[in-house]
């Protein structure tokens, strides 16, 4: 799930607002965007891409290993399936609030065809200097900068912050991974864990968690044999309980989910938990020179 | 979006061929007496969307008109969580033999519907995970397919339901449908009950429908809803954003619900209290305008952050948002901003002309500044 150069690239819901906006990003941060897709208007250019009916006819007359969907919740499911069974090896769902049920049913087509959905209601992926799928600012230059630290995130506008931190404190990025803010997401915190730690090109990892489900104590059950510096931030510790925070993920009922909970699992994995985002960057950098133990010091030190 | 159980059973369960008992909403202690005269001896039961009504004293029997008046007239008005009665389900009794529980529900780990059972009816769910654990029977069903008998009955096996069995596994199944065509988050029988008659019949019904899927369940849609909200959060809710009203002063803008969680987390770490959970993240990120007058039309902020940062919401399009809402609504407290992402030179630029504001460059800054004013 890190992107690179060569993965060409097909947009499912191209001629939108958005799906223009964010392809003309993509394109101008050199992502390799060989096909868009719009059923009523097959065989046309649209931003220099050429048009296909269907995920399936792009595959056939161009390939695609990567898919991402600019596509409205009624018909995103339609969308995701079609794109699993084209074949297509890394699907990129972004739109939020896409039913629960359909969402189970884009889990399943993906099993069985052997995709990776990462999402739904993700940011999407960005490699700094090289590319990015999805809406993200990889292309503003005091946010991203090519390095060697990955970062996980649920949240878009977190990660985007999180990243610029990084990037003020000299810390480029490897990798930044969406995973999204949905309850069911094809990719985990673990699975995007799991990538960056076997990624040559990552040195350290930051995990940006949120309150709700069990995703961020599944992670630090894997985190446990890691060994590169890992620092966390969980956001949610000041939310009520029993509300849905934006994020339908965001929720904690009873003791699942909570913020202490999270903090616990990740602090008994050795990861580095932090109060604030602000404190993240200075953690890692103390955990690239001295290790752990310097970490920790960074951050009581905060 | 919650159901009350009248409304759960009526739009849900009877359609689906569910048994439920006879039963009648009221909206007075007079109704409820009309209600026993037709059906005879009677349950009174608030109608409020939230789990142990009984122990709250929301439950109550009546054996005549005149008893079921005056316990309608107990519940009435009560205050149940969050939420006052003011409907009451007036329903047939029955001598209950056994209480089940059954439920349908979203497996978020295994990303499929899953089915519970248990003879250990009447408590909660989590109480029965955490007091009797091997009570529960759970069943897994893809997506795409139904539960079959064969596959229900090997969920029930040895649980020693005799002659319910039947009629177990035939509402199973139709509950299950019922999850399905309904976009249920999540529909619970409990209890499900075995009458001494021999009948298996629905006596309580929660259902949740997926927020996401109201759009394609709109006919059932209406009758549910009944969350309870602020005045502010409804305003909120009217113009399409989430907004939470909190007990701090220090007022939250933010897009993205990490980010805004977050600003959340770093008052409270500075001392502060956030006066709200609201955000304009995703497709919201135009109504920043209705966003900043909403948190302003809160009486109990003393000072507002404004955290953008941009990924898919332009925080150009943002900060003109709420330059053009500030004309209007002339902020009096004070408002410290920090913008960053997509668009943040036309968004800071606009935010210095039209406001002479200097956004901070950390968003902790901004916050500790916010924090600091509210005092």
């Amino acid at each position: 799930m890190i992107v690179r150069k060569k993965d060409r690239v097909v947009v499912l819901g191209i001629t939108g607002k958005q799906g223009t906006f964010w392809t003309e990003k993509m394109i101008g941060y050199s992502t390799n965007v060989v096909a868009g897709i719009n059923p009523k208007r097959a065989g046309e250019m649209h931003v220099g891409v050429p048009i296909f009916a269907s995920p399936a006819d792009a595959v056939r007359a161009v390939g695609a290993d990567v898919a991402v969907m600019f596509i409205p919740p009624p018909m995103a499911k339609e969308a995701a399936v079609s794109a699993a069974q084209a074949g297509i090896k890394l699907l990129i769902v972004l739109t939020e609030h896409i039913p629960a049920q359909d969402v189970m049913a884009i889990h399943a087509a993906a099993a069985k065809h052997g995709t990776r959905v990462v999402g739904p209601n993700t940011a999407g992926l960005v490699t700094p200097g090289e590319c990015f799928v999805g809406i993200m600012p990889a292309f503003v230059p005091s946010v991203f900068k090519p390095g060697r630290v990955g970062v996980i995130s649920r949240s878009g506008s977190l990660g985007t912050l999180v990243c610029l931190n990084l990037t003020r404190a000299g810390l480029g990025q490897s990798a930044f991974i969406g995973i999204g803010g949905d309850p069911m997401l094809g990719t985990t915190t673990r699975d995007a864990l799991e990538a960056l730690d076997a990624d040559a090109g990552t040195d350290a990892i930051v995990i940006v968690g949120e309150i709700g489900g069990d995703m961020e104590e599944a992670a630090a059950e894997y985190a446990k044999g890691v060994r590169k510096p890992m620092v966390a931030f969980i956001a949610g510790a000041a939310a009520p309980p029993g509300k849905k925070m934006g994020h339908a993920g965001a929720i904690v009922t009873g003791n699942t989910g909570s913020y202490a909970g999270k903090r616990k699992a990740l602090e008994a994995a050795s990861v580095i938990a932090v109060d604030a985002p602000s404190q993240i960057a200075a953690a890692v950098a103390a955990g690239l020179k001295g290790g752990r133990t310097a970490m920790q010091a960074a951050v009581s030190r905060q | 979006m919650n159901f009350e159980e009248h409304a759960a059973k009526s739009l849900v369960l009877a359609p689906a061929a569910i048994p439920v008992l006879r039963a009648i909403l009221c909206l007075s202690a007079k109704e409820a007496a009309m209600a026993a005269a037709q059906i005879g001896p009677c349950v009174v039961k608030a109608q409020v969307p939230v789990g142990k009504r009984g122990k709250a004293g929301g439950i109550k029997l009546a054996n005549t008109p005149k008893e079921a008046e005056q316990v309608a007239g107990q519940i009435l008005d009560m205050r149940i969580g969050d939420y006052t009665v003011e409907r009451l389900l007036v329903e047939q009794q029955a001598k209950i033999v056994r209480e089940f529980y059954a439920a349908v529900l979203n497996d978020t780990t295994l990303r499929k519907p899953l089915i519970l059972f248990s003879t250990e009816g009447g408590m909660d769910i989590e109480e029965i995970a955490a007091e009797k654990p091997k009570a529960i029977r759970r069943l897994a069903v893809d997506i795409d397919k139904a539960p079959s008998a064969k596959d229900i009955s090997s969920m029930l096996a040895g649980l020693d339901l005799g002659a319910a069995e039947p009629q177990v596994t035939d509402i199973l199944q139709k509950l299950h449908a019922a999850y399905r065509a309904r976009d249920a988050e999540l529909l619970e029988v409990n209890p499900l009950a075995l009458l001494a008659d021999g009948r298996v019949v629905a006596l309580d019904c929660k259902f949740v429908l997926d927020d996401a899927a109201i759009y394609r369940q709109a006919d059932i849609a209406v009758g549910g809803g009944a969350s309870a909200m602020t005045d502010l959060e409804r305003r909120g809710a009217e113009a399409g954003l989430k907004l939470i009203q909190l007990d701090g002063n220090v007022g939250v803008l933010a897009n993205g619900a990490g980010l805004t969680m977050t600003t959340m987390d770093v008052i409270r770490h500075y001392g502060g209290k956030p006066a709200n959970f609201l955000e304009i993240g995703g497709e919201a990120y135009t109504k920043a305008g209705i966003a900043l007058d909403l948190v302003l039309s809160n009486p109990g902020v003393k000072s507002l952050v404004i955290n953008f940062c941009g990924a898919f919401a332009r925080t150009d399009v943002m900060a003109d948002g709420v330059i053009k809402a500030w004309a209007k609504l002339r902020p009096t407290v004070p408002v410290f901003f920090s913008i960053h992402g997509t668009g943040e030179d036309e968004a800071v630029a606009l935010v210095r002309g039209a406001l002479g504001i200097e956004p901070y460059d950390f968003m902790e800054d901004a916050v500790q500044a916010a924090v600091r004013a509210a005092q």
